[in-house]
């Protein structure tokens, strides 16, 4: 009797990108939830467009390349791109900023390299900079945001605002500085500032670290680099607060802007992140640096975006340094 | 009655679907044909003394083994040799190698047993290592390593520990586990010779912790039969169940927290380990002369009707093996000999069982995953995080894949034990030690490439060498030449000049006359 010839193992135990992906996806449930909660409808009208978009560069990108759609668009690797620029864009912000940042990210970020597994940078980061680049002043159409449900617009409102524009003069009325463009304004926020400002600036980070910290606990992400990357941003924005001088406060840069989000959901995207023990330490650590340090002195209110994009393009030199040696262990 | 542990780097938690466990030895099947390989060893097959016609006795020698890294093969029953020629063997290449094909008469009549040796203790290391190399032992846990050479470390590092390995990591294998049920004496008498030869004072038997019962066997073996006692330390240490525990170099970590240098063997830190079959092996063959002739093989799997535990001879073709196990389920869609993470498959079942068979899985495809299709690696890193081997799977991977051999060898893939736990957990399902195993092949075949280069560049430059010298030759023995015939004008010269000389003297003496 014959047999196929196969080579060992001959069982495996891994369940797939797939399923990583959707447990990815799972984890942003919570802060999702909150962001639309403390923000309004608007959250979710990015959220279906960048999921529409995502999906469809992909398959548009893989058929160009005579490469199979179905496995591609399976894989989750894309919705989790899509979901997490979504989340980036401010809710009154017209519907092609969301759909342009993606495309961008899908196409340049990701299958100009060569698609899944090859990209140097995180797809997600690179369309949502773009955006920032493009569009400075469609990014800063953030509520205020108070208390839940408070929203300056109904839910039809921002539908409408998303999907058809809103006047320049609400958008002037409705929109306002976020914490940290305090900052950068001279007046940092205090903790009973973000007190002051609504649980809308903390809970959906608290959210996004809950979900990280679910994924840590599945295995799925390296504790390593939020730790290296929250740790060195506390350590320096302490040092800085410390000195003389109108300066937030440590745990104000834990919680603001994308540093929660950013430290378990895209600094840990495994393809574009070192990849050795001592070097995902480097990587991480970089990321809380660099992030401090734009928000602080830079140009921009939040830097850990450009902050992923630097440590991501740093990642194989870094690799090369630590990699492990023959014996050593 | 524990030593400590000190646990190892990387592994699985495997379920060790060992459907087999309480399936008591029973005797195999006497085939009418058996096949026994030449070369069932690591190191160089062995050469047949027999010629076809011949009529051979059960445990009669067939094949000796004529280089030191050999092991000689018996007849695994009596009967007449029909056939010295190749044949399928269990090699996942699928490719023939030569055979000893011996028609069984049904008799099973044995060969006059070696000369027991009742007193080991008593004997020379040497003696008794011959008998160990005489009667073919090599090591039963799957890799088969002649064992007599095993049992001969370098005098300058002389071992201190005996590892007993009944650790039995791979899934579905239980042929130790039976074995240390219920035969703890043999392979506890036998690690005893191993530990008197080597001078090694301590025994430690590893058995992991889902085989209770055979840690408990041993125990009980250990104190009835006195070794307990004895001038040896042991113990019976019982290893958490984690793959890849029972691999030579992480159960050595594990118990003794020495590491294996990467290009090092067991005993350059002081260790020998061996496979508990292969310690009953020498005790037979010690104590009652009797050569290597069977083995216990797990049979399993859902493609199987009656799985069991089998005391097969060596050279039983599989399909024989099986249809005594009650013949295939009509399921079954592979075979393969070992366990799930380490076995190799089989294409044919006509293979025999060899001395390093410990399992045959006939699988079905429910049992097993289908190799899904690979998809692009996302570096998640999961793979260097179980390596037990420290090494970065993933790197080596991207540089045969891009057939940079030279990194992937900086990397390390030779220290892959091929293990398997990188594919495992791989969410790619990237086949992840065929590729390490091409790597190998790939940088091997290059080596024996750059030695046949360097041995062509050697030849050329020997000629070129040997063409000037010859040059050199000719052009001196010209000179010489050419100053002998100059001496040789000058000589004639001079001749004359004295002829002249001697002519005008006698002239001018005439004139003065």
């Amino acid at each position: 009797m014959e047999f196929p010839r196969r080579s060992s193992p001959h069982q495996t135990g891994a369940s797939g990108v797939a399923a990583v992906m959707r447990q990815v996806l799972y984890a942003l449930v919570p802060g999702t939830l909150a962001l639309a909660w403390f923000q309004g409808t608007g959250v979710l009208v990015h959220l279906a467009v960048a999921i529409l978009v995502a999906l469809g560069t992909e398959a548009l990108v893989m058929r160009l390349r005579r490469r199979p759609v179905a496995p591609a668009l399976a894989d989750g690797s894309v919705l989790v791109t899509g979901w997490i620029v979504a989340l980036a864009i401010p809710p009154l912000a017209p519907w092609w900023v969301t759909a342009s940042a993606v495309f961008f990210g899908v196409l340049f970020g990701k299958h100009l390299y060569g698609g899944l597994g090859y990209n140097p940078f995180n797809p997600a980061m690179v369309g949502y900079v773009m955006a920032l680049i493009a569009f400075p002043r469609e990014m800063t159409y953030w509520f205020p945001a108070a208390a839940p449900g408070d929203w300056p617009v109904d839910a039809a409102a921002a539908i409408r605002a998303v999907l058809l524009g809103a006047d320049e003069a609400t958008l002037d009325a409705l929109t306002g500085a976020t914490p940290l463009d305090l900052v950068h304004a001279g007046t940092p926020p205090s903790g009973v500032f973000m007190l002051e400002a609504g649980p809308g600036w903390v809970v959906a980070p608290l959210l996004f670290l809950a979900g990280g910290l679910w994924l840590m606990h599945q295995r799925l992400i390296d504790w390593r680099i939020p730790v290296a990357m929250l740790g060195t941003m506390a350590v320096l924005a302490a040092l800085l607060w410390l000195l003389p001088g109108e300066r937030p406060a440590p745990l104000f840069h834990l919680l603001a802007g994308g540093t929660l989000l950013g430290a378990f959901f895209v600094a840990t995207d495994p393809v574009s992140a070192a990849t050795t023990v001592r070097g995902r330490w480097i990587y991480g650590a970089g990321i809380g640096a660099l992030a401090l340090l734009i928000r602080e002195f830079g140009g921009y209110p939040d830097g850990v975006a450009f902050a992923i994009l630097l440590m991501n393009g740093a990642a194989p030199f870094i690799d090369y340094c630590f990699r492990p040696r023959r014996g050593t262990g | 009655m524990s030593g400590p542990l000190h646990g190892f780097r990387g592994g699985l938690d495997l379920d060790g679907r060992r459907h087999t466990r309480d399936q008591a030895i029973r005797p195999g099947p006497l085939p009418r044909t058996l096949v026994l390989p030449l070369h069932q060893h690591i190191g160089e097959p062995a050469e047949p003394v027999v010629a076809v016609g011949d009529t051979v006795l059960r445990g009669q020698p067939v094949a000796r083994a004529d280089n030191y890294v050999c092991a000689p093969v018996h007849a695994s029953s009596s009967g007449t040799v029909i056939a010295i020629e190749d044949r399928p063997v269990p090699h996942p290449s699928g490719l023939s190698a030569p055979c000893i094909v011996i028609e069984t008469d049904g008799e099973d009549r044995w060969a006059p047993p070696l000369p027991p040796i009742d007193d080991p203790t008593d004997t020379p290391a040497r003696v008794l290592r011959a008998r160990i190399r005489e009667a073919g032992i090599v090591g039963l846990g799957g890799a088969a390593f002649p064992t007599a050479i095993k049992l001969n470390p370098p005098a300058d590092t002389p071992p201190d520990t005996l590892i007993v390995n009944g650790v039995e990591c791979d899934t579905h294998l239980t042929c130790d586990d039976r074995l240390m049920r219920e035969r703890p004496t043999e392979i506890l008498s036998g690690a005893a010779i191993a530990a008197g030869m080597l001078g090694a004072g301590r025994v430690r038997v590893a058995v992991e912790s889902d085989k209770p019962e055979a840690a408990h066997a041993l125990e009980r073996a250990l104190e009835d039969s006195g070794l307990a006692h004895g001038p040896l330390a042991w113990t019976i240490d019982r290893i958490p169940e984690r793959y890849p525990a029972g691999s030579e170099r992480q159960l050595i970590e594990n118990l003794t927290g020495r590491r294996v240098p990467p290009d090092g063997l067991p005993k350059d830190v002081g260790v020998i380990t061996s496979n508990v079959a292969t310690f009953a092996a020498i005790h037979r063959a010690v104590l009652y002369g009797e050569p290597l002739t069977q083995r216990i093989v797990t049979v399993t799997g859902d493609g199987v009707r009656q799985p069991g535990n089998l005391e097969a001879r060596i050279g039983t073709p599989v399909s024989e093996l099986v249809a005594h196990c009650g013949g295939y389920h009509p399921r079954v869609a592979q075979l393969v000999m070992g366990g799930s993470l380490m076995g190799r498959s089989l294409l044919d079942d006509a293979v025999p069982v060899i001395k390093g068979t410990n399992c045959l899985l006939a699988a079905t495809p429910a049992e097993l995953t289908p190799s899904a299709p690979a998809m692009p690696c996302i570096r998640c890193g999961a793979c260097a995080e179980v390596c037990p081997e420290a090494l970065t799977p993933q790197q080596i991977y991207w540089y045969t894949r891009s057939r940079d051999y030279t990194l992937a060898d900086d990397w390390g893939v030779f220290d892959c034990i091929e293990c398997g736990a990188c594919a495992w957990v791989c969410p790619s399902q990237i086949p992840l030690v065929q590729y390490f195993r091409h790597a190998k092949g790939a940088i091997a075949e290059r080596e024996k490439e750059q030695a046949r280069a360097e041995l062509a560049r050697r030849r050329h430059e020997f000629r070129q060498e040997r063409l000037e010298r010859e040059k050199q030759e000719q052009a001196e023995r010209r000179r010489r030449k050419k100053e002998a015939l100059k001496q040789g004008k000058d000589d004639r010269k001079a001749t004359i000049n004295a002829a002249l000389a001697r002519a005008r003297r006698k002239k001018s003496a005439e004139k003065e006359d």
